[in-house]
């Protein structure tokens, strides 16, 4: 089997897992569809402005779970925007995680909050290390003469 | 800033076309979910012109502070659809869609509500207050596809009709494709 082959057979394999444990959903596919000549790195622009409003989130509800007097509002407008943002790439396993964490600032459950917080943490990274190590992939095909495969 | 139409401008008679693709104006504070759209739209083939808060919109509908005290036409650029979030800091989605329904020059411009949040109630407040539809976040293609048909083409289309379906077979009338 040739290099590109073998790139590419790996790609398939990561992709579909990352689907089958819960990392991506279908809003992924979604992203890979708007992909196109006229703009080839659709999916590393959106996926890199997550990265970054991410952090700063993570950051933001870190601090606010540190207050003396915390605003149960603030810390849910946090989780509501990475919520959203996770959702709007396909983070699947992220998202789900802020969907409990809401719960918890409704409830102003601060022992809940911390421990969603630090999942929310465990998730992002995971999630980023994967489309990290995904891109990558992608990038050894292209250099290699191939392309990236289509997933359905 | 967010750029307007990402679209590339060519020269000579396409141009004219270009400026006749429906203009939708799609309003989120959230940067991610302005791309994502921004994108779906322009694959619709329609110009895009984004606005991160409810304020922005209504400046760029020709609402703003400026226009309310004189007498011209405002100068905004004609929009066929807006496309709001429903949760923005500041004038939600829904007070936006109050302002374009109670402004005599734009009301008649339909306006799409988009939330990540299933709630009945909201869903009928936006739907009770003129919205043409409320959508589920996050979009997806199909979804844009299904909204070109509540497009006003402002230009040489006058009064309303569900373009939709026959957006191709006019486009070859006017010898685009």
């Amino acid at each position: 089997m040739d290099a590109v082959t073998q790139l590419q057979r790996q790609f398939v394999e990561y992709t579909t897992s990352l689907y089958r444990e819960g990392y991506l959903d279908d809003q992924f596919t979604q992203l890979q569809k708007l992909q196109d000549e006229s703009n080839p790195d659709f999916v590393v622009e959106v996926v890199t402005l997550f990265f970054e409003d991410s952090e700063k989130l993570l950051n933001n509800l870190t601090a606010a779970l540190q207050q003396e007097n915390i605003d149960y509002k603030q810390v849910d407008a946090h989780v509501h925007q990475f919520k959203g943002s996770s959702s709007s790439i396909g983070a699947e396993r992220v998202k789900n995680v802020c969907v409990v964490f809401r719960n918890y600032c409704d409830e102003k459950n601060l022992d809940g909050c911390v421990l969603c917080l630090q999942q929310a943490k465990n998730e992002y990274i995971l999630i980023r290390n994967k489309l990290e190590a995904l891109f990558n992939l992608e990038q050894q095909i292209l250099q290699a003469g191939g392309s990236v495969p289509v997933m359905a | 800033m967010d750029s307007s139409s990402s679209v590339n401008r060519t020269v000579g008679m396409k141009e004219e076309v270009e400026d006749e693709r429906p203009h939708v104006l799609v309003v989120d504070d959230s940067l991610i979910d302005r791309k994502i759209m921004e994108k779906l739209f322009t694959n619709s083939a329609c110009k895009v012109t984004t606005a991160d808060s409810g304020q922005k919109a209504l400046e760029l509908l020709g609402q703003g502070e400026e226009y309310k005290h004189t007498n011209i036409n405002h100068q905004g650029p004609k929009i066929n659809l807006v496309v709001t979030d429903y949760c923005m800091p500041g004038m939600t989605g829904y007070d936006l869609l109050k302002k374009v329904k109670e402004s005599s020059d734009i009301k008649e411009i339909p306006v799409i509500v988009v939330s990540s949040e299933n709630v009945p109630t909201r869903i009928e407040k936006c739907l009770e207050e003129g919205a043409q539809e409320f959508i589920l976040k996050p979009l997806k293609q199909s979804d844009v596809k299904k909204l070109r048909c509540h497009m006003h083409f402002t230009q040489s289309i006058k009064g309303r009709f569900c373009i939709g379906r026959y957006w191709d077979s006019w486009r070859q009338i006017r010898g685009e494709m």
